[in-house]
């Protein structure tokens, strides 16, 4: 920790349920190594109570505190105060996009929690499909490294970045999409196919990248998407040629 | 996500700030597609006035030459190679091909879109 102390004005959105939006100033004495979370919780703590936000591990584990900060989606408990402004800078804190708002900084991950059962993804791993070594087949990388689903926070940044979920509702959005195909290629689960093969499928998707962009655990979500294409239209066509 | 239905969601597919590379490349899709349909509605428009005899076909000759219409021209052809090359990441993307090296594909091929654009200006504006 340093031994700094900045003074920094938190623009923090509020909307109680029926109210209209607005945001709500706090100038806070911070410690630039601090993270953006531990200020939010203490807006909460010492100047107001009716602030409502979620979080839960404090260690990027649970994916309950991404929200977005001067316009980026960031999981709060791990983004410093120094990487997001400056000493008399502003952060503005916001809830995600693209889900519908229930209280301030929280929305509604309800249908997206449902989505994800859709398609297949176990929100619990097992110990043996968590750990070492890693996931029943392995998808690996060009550099080596390990592509792992499980790694998924369910925080829905991705969701919340991507520019087709701004006008596309029934989208299924980019971690429900990246389920489909680890649930694809883990268990060969053909009926997936239907499940993705549509207009609020994985057509939907215009390769923005801004999924993987913002995803705190590298699942890379554009990638997933891309291989699900893939191995659709490889799946289609050779139904033409079966027939 | 059935969030509450709202129309400015639609102008903020042209908002760039705090996005990346691939957000620029959506942006620059949506723009030249939007542009490339209203000249093909422009085009069909003036080919219509062409039927109505050789005096309209020179009087839109004569037009054509103009600076304003040169530079509209200008910007369709811009639009088509950007809107092509662009849609060559995607094809390729969408085969699989490429999809980590989306952003330095989309980088090259706008280099080689900003050679074919000078191309056809330097042709069009200075060519005679």
């Amino acid at each position: 920790m340093s031994t700094n102390e900045w003074s920094v004005t938190f623009e923090v959105f509020r909307q109680k349920k029926g109210q209209p939006a607005h945001y709500d100033e706090f100038v806070m004495k911070v410690d630039p190594d601090e993270y953006v979370l531990d200020v939010i919780e203490r807006i909460w703590a010492y100047t107001d109570r009716s602030l409502t936000f979620r979080h839960a591990c404090h260690h990027s584990t649970c994916g309950a505190c991404g929200m977005r900060i001067n316009g980026t989606e960031k999981l709060t408990c791990i983004t410093p105060i120094r990487e997001v402004t400056r000493d008399g800078g502003k952060v503005r804190v916001e809830p995600l996009r693209n889900f519908p708002i229930l209280s301030d900084l929280v929305v509604d991950m309800g249908e997206f929690y449902l989505r994800l059962d859709e398609a297949k993804f176990p929100q619990v791993a097992t110990l043996k499909e968590a750990c070492l070594p890693f996931e029943r087949k392995q998808q690996v990388r060009e550099d080596g490294n390990f592509e792992r689903l499980v790694d998924c926070l369910e925080c829905g940044m991705c969701i919340s970045a991507c520019p087709v979920a701004l006008t596309s509702p029934e989208y299924l959005g980019p971690a429900v999409l990246a389920a489909a195909q680890h649930a694809l290629h883990q268990f060969n689960d053909k009926s997936l196919f239907d499940y993705v093969d549509n207009q609020d499928g994985v057509w939907r998707c215009h390769s923005a990248y801004e999924c993987t962009a913002v995803c705190p655990s590298n699942v890379d979500p554009g990638w997933r998407i891309m291989d699900l294409r893939k191995n659709l239209l490889r799946h289609q066509i050779s139904k033409i040629f079966s027939r | 996500m059935k969030n509450e239905p709202n129309s400015i969601n639609l102008l903020r597919w042209f908002d760039p700030r705090n996005r990346k590379l691939g957000t620029w490349a959506f942006i620059l899709n949506r723009i030249t597609a939007l542009g490339l349909t209203l000249y093909l509605f422009m085009h069909l428009i003036v080919l219509g006035t062409l039927a109505r005899g050789p005096e309209a076909y020179d009087n839109f000759i004569k037009l054509a030459k103009t600076p304003i219409i040169l530079i509209g021209e200008t910007l369709v052809i811009a639009a088509g190679i950007i809107h092509g090359l662009n849609g060559i990441r995607i094809a390729l993307n969408s085969f699989g091909i490429g999809t980590r090296y989306q952003q330095q594909i989309f980088i090259g091929l706008m280099v080689v879109a900003a050679g074919c654009i000078a191309i056809f200006v330097k042709s069009m504006f200075f060519g005679h």
